[in-house]
């Protein structure tokens, strides 16, 4: 006879988180790919005509590990709904440990963000290879779709751009992205 | 190194209150190296600020600097302008360093943004240990190195005591750890010494005046003074 009402509590408990989606939130996600491996996975999962949601824009590093804390909270500041970062598998970082220090940066950050008010989920660390193009557009998609649950970044602010202000934060350690015309347009723009 | 470690977001934020203009004002010695209140720390608490701020819907205006040492006049100068500009200074420097700049800038608003703890030495890499108490008065030369004022627990200038077990103190750290016995470390590095005869003095009681007990210390160097 108990075991009905547990189940049927789960029931309860497993609905309740379930938020309702504004079918008009686009997310803006900012994504800092490690140049070794999730840059390339993108590439891949591009070549293989994966689909993934165009909510995510992503900035090249030479290595997650050069990370720091800043970073991810000058894109949040900025109005990023969410920020991820994408590193090698671990134990296969091509500087050795670089990934693993972005880890604790990014759980570092989920810290400081819970004394803030904020939902820590809206930064995430994911570890792939350059040969995931598959997992790069399953991340890409389930983390968009995360963020589309929790809503907009109370923080969103008009008229600023979370991933200039990134970029900007990064000065010259991020990587310059040739595919990413509209990145080029955002600087011609800002020069006049 | 003096170490600090940062007080909690709300306690900061009930400090500053509905102050509009805020200069977080980071240090670059002691606290940077102790990864607390240097430019980069100071960096990111302003942009907490702003987060915060931008969450709860205020216009705030939230600036960040550092001076190579907040407790020096000297330094404190190339930053002046900022902190009169800035309706309160939230301080990441040690207690010397927030005290120096409320006193040099007086009456701004000067409030800290760490708790100073202690006089510490880095063990590893973000781990650092209690190594001096600024008691005034050193006795390390003969406990073998080991300052019995912050290392033992009771402060014993006549150690150990019962609760010595197997090399361990009966105290543990804050963080639940185990802590060296002072005076078994003294012990065992008085018998390598081959001086195990300096742990049979007996010591009289720690003159406490000349730590600050005895009210706040001066120190004058007449000759260093300048002429």
């Amino acid at each position: 006879m108990a075991e009905p009402a547990v189940a049927a509590v789960e029931t309860v408990e497993a609905e309740a988180p379930k938020k309702v989606v504004d079918p008009d939130f686009e997310p803006e996600i900012i994504v800092f790919a490690c140049h070794y491996c999730a840059y390339a996975a993108a590439d891949l999962a591009g070549s293989m005509r994966l689909q993934y949601p165009s909510n995510i824009r992503m900035i090249k590093l030479p290595c997650t590990g050069k990370l720091e804390v800043i970073h991810l909270l000058r894109a949040i500041e900025a109005g990023a709904d969410g920020v991820y970062a994408a590193g090698c598998m671990e134990g296969e970082c091509h500087y050795l440990k670089g990934n693993l220090w972005a880890r604790k940066r990014v759980d570092h950050v989920k810290d400081l963000l819970a004394e803030l008010g904020i939902e820590p989920e809206r930064v995430e660390m994911f570890n792939m290879s350059s040969a995931m193009g598959v997992k790069f557009a399953e991340v890409a998609t389930e983390f968009t779709q995360r963020i589309k649950e929790l809503g907009p970044n109370p923080v969103r602010r008009e008229g600023v751009s979370p991933h200039a202000a990134a970029r900007e934060a990064l000065g010259g350690v991020a990587l310059p992205d040739e595919a990413d015309s509209s990145a080029a347009t955002v600087e011609e723009g800002s020069a006049e | 190194m003096i170490t600090a470690e940062r007080k909690p977001f709300d306690e900061i934020i009930e400090l500053v209150g509905d102050k509009k203009k805020i200069l977080v004002a980071g240090c670059d010695t002691c606290v940077a190296i102790c990864l607390t209140g240097g430019e980069k720390e100071a960096e990111i608490l302003a942009s907490e600020l702003r987060i915060k701020a931008g969450q709860d819907g205020r216009a705030v205006e939230v600036e960040h600097t550092a001076a190579i040492r907040q407790c020096e006049w000297e330094y404190l100068d190339m930053i002046a302008e900022k902190v009169e500009a800035a309706d309160v200074v939230l301080s990441l420097a040690c207690g010397i360093g927030i005290q120096s700049m409320a006193e040099k800038f007086a009456p701004q608003i000067v409030v800290p943004a760490v708790n100073t703890n202690m006089l510490g030495m880095p063990q590893e890499h973000a781990v650092w240990l209690e190594r001096c108490g600024a008691c005034g008065e050193c006795v390390i030369g003969e406990t073998a190195g080991v300052c019995p004022v912050v290392r033992c627990s009771k402060s014993l200038m006549n150690g150990p005591c019962g609760g010595s077990h197997d090399g361990l103190c009966e105290v543990t750290t804050p963080q639940k750890e185990d802590i060296e016995c002072a005076w078994a470390l003294i012990w065992e590095r008085l018998k390598a010494q081959g001086r195990e005869e300096l742990m049979y003095v007996n010591r009289p009681p720690k003159n406490w005046s000349k730590s600050s007990s005895g009210g706040p210390r001066k120190m004058v160097r007449e000759e260093a003074k300048p002429v």
